[in-house]
């Protein structure tokens, strides 16, 4: 259910902001969010016409971080089995 | 495109799965609740990278599916009355009630038009004021806040020939009640866009009262592998619980501004779901002061006796406890073109998924 | 299932099409040529090989960017010839229009199909115009056919009989460009993209490779429907399956993030100038460069192969290295909210 898209801010007119994605545009309605600190450049989710959520750019790095050490980790992890020929869980 | 490329990175995406098979060690079934993940699942092909150990099945979380006949009776119902236009997510369009549908209807010259978004619904009812337009208003919890805006926004506008059929419904009810009924998974990948709106808050009970874990993801492919993961480790180490993968959208608290709306226009009252029956308080109905913009306070119809397809196996399948190959309709009498079913009808129901997998 | 009436979903290009060619047009029309069920029909005429194929075209809006409905009314049965390895010749074109149409529209929709046809080296040689009550039609309707010569080892080209495992898949450029050309540029959704369609007549890039290779096994245009059509319709017969991989398709950003916002699969989203080919192992890399020299298939590229497995199927590796099948679309896609 629910199909959402993030979507860039790119310009602001009261309770509409047009967003784009890819390039793209939509004029999406800002009624279901607190959109008093939103600025252009941010990204929002958008369902049916609405954005429904901020964003959140720090969660979004910390989690692709993660990804990047874990694909490190699995590179190594590789590596020693290979080494090893034993299997490391 | 940024939130959405980095999250389609084929190189995590393998080391995910092979994360998944160093730590995955007893057979496990994972229920993704939401009609979004199962699309996801299948487009871009991720249970061709799990291990066998790992069974991903669908849960009720397709609004289409759960949507009772009568509900799509009683829409046709009202696209028949004169000077009515239907709005409607293009969702609705081909689902079969007893008798017909409402692309059937289209054809035979009602005026039911798709829309978007429920603001395109109140364009038109702007534009067309001898008419009135009734908005089908159906989704979770993360869609029924735009329907609360429609119809504040219609009040403050003063548009007063447009209304909202509700069937919107509430997730929880569902995933205790499945439970309840003993389904057997082992974990809950939970609906990301629900939570975005609702908070992580309405799962807490599930590992409580039933040992189960939940963890809130995202739809992209990363997201979904990583949330797999994340369930395989709760599993292997007994340590259910609720988490939030998807950090970057999902709060604890949810949005609180569109939960306002939500209860503003909405509460609680028992529901109807195909394969679940009557579930208390998972229905949202329109409060008494907005009666004026609740369809069913103000249009007056007969509707045609509810007639459930013979054979038709979708509640079981909805409630995971039975595969679409097990349905005798299942593939001949019943496939996209010609959809008995509502698990048939909505690319994301269980059965349209299979029989573009399996067939 | 019994058909009560005709539905949108009938003229999408996908299942129900089908279904009502096979159970009403084929059915009562039934003779040998028909029954190719080609682009284009296939018969000779006094020793010589000729092509014919005819088609309509209702596009809402009649103006978009990258086209009108002249242009395409011209590149899609030029197009139809082409694919079934004719040379196309001659074009007829029948309008039906809407009281009150403007003629400087009309006119405009004229020049264009004049300056396309010219380019095609196509002659518009008969027509007919009927004009209806307001209403009774939307603006303009346009049916064209065409009549092509074909030389005698093409033949099996539209029937794709000659296709075998190993066999190298091509299209000639990004997908869904036209599909959400026209999606954008009606605007009832509020979603605006100025995206070009790619609408072209594609026969002398076809015919270029068609003279300097000999492998050519298949070709048809992917219109309706879009490539996932094509491809599901090609292992129908069950004697081979495809695979073909995401990451070789092209897709542009502006189509990728309209098809995101509205759930849309850019595999299923229409073209009007795009040609998918079955061309054997050892010609398929020469047969990209030749097209790649045209400013039609310039980003032409290989997209996948026939395979001796999965008779009957058509797997999509996808593009985080997942796999799914291709599946013929039963009616038209839809804005959808889950």
């Amino acid at each position: 259910m629910c199909l959402s898209i993030p979507a860039r801010i790119e310009e602001i007119d009261g309770d509409t902001a047009n967003c784009s994605v890819g390039t793209a545009t939509y004029n999406a309605s800002l009624h279901l969010i607190s959109h008093e600190e939103l600025k252009v450049g941010d990204y929002v989710l958008i369902h049916t016409g609405f954005a429904i959520q901020k964003l959140d750019e720090e969660e979004a790095i910390e989690t692709l971080k993660t990804f990047e050490e874990f694909k490190s980790l699995n590179e190594s992890l590789d590596q020693e089995e290979k080494e090893t020929n034993q299997r490391i869980v | 495109m940024k939130y959405i490329d980095e999250y389609r990175d084929r190189e995590t995406v393998l080391a995910l799965a092979e994360e998944i098979k160093r730590q995955s060690t007893k057979p496990i079934k994972l229920m993704e609740v939401c009609g979004g993940h199962t699309m996801s699942i299948q487009k871009f092909g991720l249970p061709y990278l799990l291990p066998e150990t790992v069974e991903l099945i669908s849960g009720p979380g397709c609004p289409v599916c759960v949507t009772s006949r009568s509900y799509i009776d009683q829409a046709i119902a009202y696209s028949r009355l004169d000077d009515v236009i239907i709005t409607t997510y293009g969702d609705l369009i081909r689902v079969p009630g007893s008798s017909s549908s409402l692309e059937q209807e289209r054809a035979n010259g009602a005026n039911i038009q798709i829309v978007y978004s429920i603001l395109d619904a109140l364009k038109l009812a702007k534009a067309n004021r001898d008419k009135k337009v009734v908005f089908l208003g159906i989704g979770f919890e993360t869609t029924a806040p735009s329907s609360a805006a429609g119809i504040i926004q219609a009040q403050m506008a003063g548009i007063n020939n447009f209304s909202v059929y509700s069937a919107h419904k509430v997730m929880p009810p569902a995933m205790a009640t499945l439970i309840d009924e003993g389904v057997e998974i082992d974990g809950y990948i939970g609906p990301g866009h629900v939570s975005t709106i609702t908070g992580s808050g309405i799962y807490m009970d599930i590992p409580k009262k039933f040992g189960l874990g939940v963890v809130i993801s995202g739809f992209e492919p990363v997201d979904l592998m990583q949330s797999v993961l994340m369930l395989v480790k709760q599993i292997e180490n007994d340590d259910q619980k609720v988490e939030i993968q998807y950090t970057r959208v999902v709060k604890p608290e949810g949005n609180v501004k569109a939960q306002e709306t939500l209860d503003e226009v909405f509460e609680y009252g028992d529901d109807w779901w195909r394969g679940l029956g009557v579930l208390e308080n998972s229905g949202l109905k329109i409060r008494a002061q907005y009666d004026k913009y609740n369809t069913e306070k103000i249009l007056d119809v007969t509707v045609e006796p509810t007639k459930e397809p013979k054979g038709c196996l979708c509640g079981e399948i909805l409630r995971g406890v039975k595969k679409p190959k097990d349905c005798k309709l299942f593939g001949n009498v019943c496939t996209p073109s010609n959809p008995i079913g509502a698990c048939m009808v909505s690319s994301e129901g269980s059965c349209a998924a299979y029989y573009m997998y399996n067939r | 299932m019994e058909i009560k009436s005709i539905l949108l979903g009938h003229g999408s290009g996908g299942k129900l099409s089908h279904d009502l060619i096979e159970k009403l047009f084929s059915k009562h029309f039934d003779n040998p040529i028909l029954k190719q069920q080609s682009d284009s029909a296939l018969f000779g005429v006094e020793g010589k090989h000729m092509a014919f194929t005819t088609d309509s075209f209702v596009v809402d809006p009649i103006f978009f960017p990258g086209g009108n409905i002249g242009k395409i009314a011209i590149a899609g049965t030029v197009n139809d010839l082409a694919v079934s390895g004719a040379i196309p010749k001659y074009l007829s074109c029948g309008f039906i229009i809407e009281e009150g149409f403007s003629y400087e529209s009309l006119e405009q929709i004229v020049v264009t199909m004049a300056e396309e046809a010219k380019k095609a080296g196509v002659q518009i040689v008969t027509g007919d115009t009927k004009v209806v009550d307001k209403g009774k039609c939307d603006k303009v309707f346009i049916n064209t056919s065409g009549l092509g010569f074909l030389d005698e080892k093409y033949k099996p080209i539209s029937s794709g009989t000659g296709i075998r495992p190993g066999d190298k898949i091509i299209i000639n450029g990004s997908i869904g460009d036209h599909g959400m050309s026209v999606m954008a540029a009606r605007n009832d959704l509020n979603i605006s993209a100025d995206i070009k369609s790619d609408c072209a007549c594609l026969n002398h890039m076809i015919a270029d490779v068609l003279d300097q290779t000999t492998e050519v096994r298949f070709m048809r245009d992917a219109t309706r429907g879009g490539l996932g059509t094509v491809i599901s319709e090609l292992v129908q017969n069950e004697t081979y399956g495809i695979e073909i991989k995401e990451n070789q398709l092209r897709i542009h950003e502006k189509v990728r993030g309209m098809c995101e916002l509205l759930g849309f699969d850019p595999i299923h989203v229409a073209n009007e100038g795009k040609v998918v080919l079955v061309v054997g192992k050892k010609d398929a890399q020469k047969a990209v460069e030749i097209m790649q020299q045209n400013e039609y298939g310039q980003q032409a590229s290989i997209i996948g192969e026939i395979t001796e497995d999965y008779k009957g199927k058509a797997w999509l590796e996808t593009m985080i290295g997942g796999k799914r099948v291709i599946e013929m679309l039963s009616g038209q896609q839809l804005p959808r909210i889950c």
